[in-house]
């Protein structure tokens, strides 16, 4: 694992959003949707820290909160050492160069009347203190490194593939050399032939400029491919982290449990004990006191229903938010007395 | 920005090319084959025409199309050719000056609505607010206030034809504004202008020229119809919607009086409609390479 001892890059601390639900004619804000309800983890340089979790948990809006695409309702985001997350608009683009995104959808993500030469020179053109010709230079370095042609830069986006398309986007992000990058479910689009080679130019690419990674994700499969550490989110918080080895022998909180067990085995004759859980995730307007977890949670106890449980170090370099698990346990979840 | 120039293909001559695209296009160069007669017609209407559109000979008056007269005459006598082309002037003058102007002011409008969201709330209720004026009454008021003329009668169509510009430009964007290739040039550190100009503006150009081409025939027929009422250009220039309404009370004696400026406008009016609808077609990004 490289990230406990390099330097830190991001570091995000009860990071919150609440948006308003408006009703009526006045507009009146009736509830808030707790999209994201105290977030807080760090990403060391070359680092690839994963937020996983389901449709709807919050983990798309801490990538859009870090970058101020929205605004976050409380919490800091230390980029660098500088706190992003109260700076104002024209001073927060400054900072934008060190932190990208590569998006989700390779089509809607690139301006489809902007030639690929356009699309990845023009964070280029906002930070670069370069001219033209350098530029093109630059561009067709980069468009090289994430394994396309220089000539591509001519090209419209609608004349690449799906695959080509996302190495276009990664080579926005990577043009004005950022210490972190934010990836936003970056290869769920793709075919999954083509999802092993970009997320293998994303590991060469970390290699290389030892890049910070917030990888949005919530497939398994990708995140223990390029993951080193792992955060399961539910409801708008982070019930767990831990490093992905350890994660996967065996997750301390019954819902990441319940997540790898979903995941599906390749072989279709092997049986296992799988921890199901049952219903929906309850609505992040009014989210169950207590535990978040408990409407669904196999073990709760009358203390989950009551009592939030903190985020703590139970096993070094561990983090989890469940009443059941003691210092040291790391044993299968049952029936058990906090 | 690198401008990225084409690859340079074997050229196959101006004249092949042509014919390449007419076969594509039929409408646009049909289209845009009547709109330059007739802006031609309209520009040297001096020498086009042959007669003054003013000079009336009373012993002439309700002549039927002859060699000397072409469209035949007016019930002043007047010559119904030379009235007819100098009445393109004032058509093709309202409607492209109407259709240029409130493009111009809809679309400054409309970016800015759709991209501060702050100043949607005031600024479309003010839109609503001028929509709900008819230009027909606006230009009746207009010009009860002020001395009849042609820029009054620019100014009163205008007025009402700005809000559904901006309107259009700003679902466009905000449509546009969603899409996650805004974000990500938030994110490249663009400033707003370069959101605006560059990744916003482009997308309203091919439904502003659809919206350009019916306004200007919107432009035309209004401005013809205020003619008609009286309410317009100042009766002694010859225009087609004029031309119509003194004509109305001899149709039945003389219609050519009423054919020949009535087929006009609807010729003229036909023509931007097919630039417009080809245009559009040819506008959609995906079929843009395929020139």
């Amino acid at each position: 694992m490289t990230g406990a001892a390099s330097a830190q890059v991001l570091a995000v601390e009860g990071l919150k959003k609440h948006f308003p639900v408006q009703r009526g004619l006045l507009r009146r804000t009736v509830a808030h949707v707790q999209a994201v309800d105290g977030v807080s983890f760090t990403i060391g340089a070359g680092e690839t820290l994963c937020l996983v979790g389901e449709s709807g948990c919050g983990k798309s809006t801490v990538g859009k909160l870090i970058l101020r695409f929205i605004e976050p309702t409380e919490g800091r985001i230390m980029l660098g050492g500088t706190d992003i997350a109260s700076l104002d608009p024209n001073t927060m683009r400054q900072y934008r160069r060190n932190a990208q995104m590569v998006f989700q959808d390779p089509y809607a993500s690139l301006n489809p009347r902007l030639t690929a030469g356009t699309i990845v020179g023009e964070p280029l053109e906002n930070f670069g203190e370069m001219g033209a010709a350098e530029r093109e230079q630059r561009v067709a370095a980069v468009l090289e490194r994430v394994g396309l042609r220089a000539e591509a830069m001519r090209k419209y986006p609608f004349e690449f593939s799906g695959g080509q398309r996302q190495r276009l986007g990664i080579a926005r992000a990577l043009a004005v050399n950022p210490a972190l990058i934010i990836a936003d479910e970056p290869v769920s689009a793709l075919d999954v032939s083509v999802q092993a080679q970009v997320l293998n130019l994303l590991m060469d690419l970390q290699d290389e400029f030892k890049l910070a990674y917030l990888f949005i994700s919530h497939d398994l499969g990708v995140v223990e491919h390029i993951g080193h550490r792992i955060a399961v989110m539910y409801l708008g918080k982070i019930v767990e982290v831990a490093p992905k080895e350890a994660l996967f022998a065996a997750a301390l909180h019954p819902y990441t449990q319940a997540l790898i067990d979903a995941a599906p085995l390749p072989d279709p004759r092997v049986r296992r004990e799988r921890l199901m859980i049952e219903g929906d995730v309850p609505s992040p307007i009014n989210p169950p006191p207590g535990c978040r977890f408990h409407t669904r949670c196999p073990f709760a106890v009358a203390r989950c229903r009551t009592e939030e449980p903190a985020l703590r170090e139970t096993v070094p370099g561990r983090l989890v938010a469940c009443h059941l698990r003691r210092n040291g346990d790391v044993g299968p979840l049952g029936r058990q007395v906090p | 920005m690198a401008v990225i120039a084409e690859t340079p293909r074997p050229a196959p001559g101006l004249a092949g090319a042509f014919g390449k695209f007419a076969r594509r296009n039929p409408t646009i160069v049909l289209g845009g084959a009547l709109l330059l007669a007739t802006a031609l017609v309209a520009i040297f209407a001096p020498w086009i025409a042959g007669n003054d559109p003013r000079f009336m000979a009373p012993t002439n008056r309700l002549q039927p199309p002859s060699a000397q007269f072409w469209f035949g005459t007016d019930n002043l006598g007047r010559d119904i050719f030379a009235r007819t082309v100098y009445g393109a002037r004032i058509s093709l003058i309202v409607g492209l000056t109407v259709a240029v102007v409130s493009v111009a002011i809809g679309l400054a409008i409309g970016l800015a609505a759709g991209y501060y969201r702050k100043l949607d709330g005031v600024v479309m209720r003010v839109m609503d607010g001028m929509m709900a004026i008819p230009a027909i009454l606006l230009a009746i008021a207009l010009v009860s206030l002020n001395r009849a003329s042609v820029w009054i009668v620019i100014v009163a169509i205008t007025i009402p034809e700005v809000p559904r510009v901006v309107r259009l430009v700003r679902s466009v964007v905000l449509t546009t504004r969603e899409q996650p290739f805004i974000e990500a040039a938030i994110g490249g550190g663009s400033r707003d202008w370069k959101i605006i100009l560059r990744h916003l503006l482009p997308s309203t150009v091919a439904p502003l020229v659809v919206q350009a081409t019916y306004i200007t025939a919107s432009a035309i027929l209004i401005e013809a119809a205020l003619s008609f009422l009286g309410a317009g250009v100042p009766p002694e220039i010859p225009t087609w919607g004029n031309m119509i309404a003194t004509s109305r009370l001899f149709l039945a004696r003389a219609p050519w009086t009423i054919f020949f400026p009535g087929a006009c406008l609807a010729l003229v009016i036909l023509a931007v409609n097919l630039v417009g609808d080809g245009l559009r077609d040819r506008l959609d990004p995906r079929l843009a390479r395929r020139m």
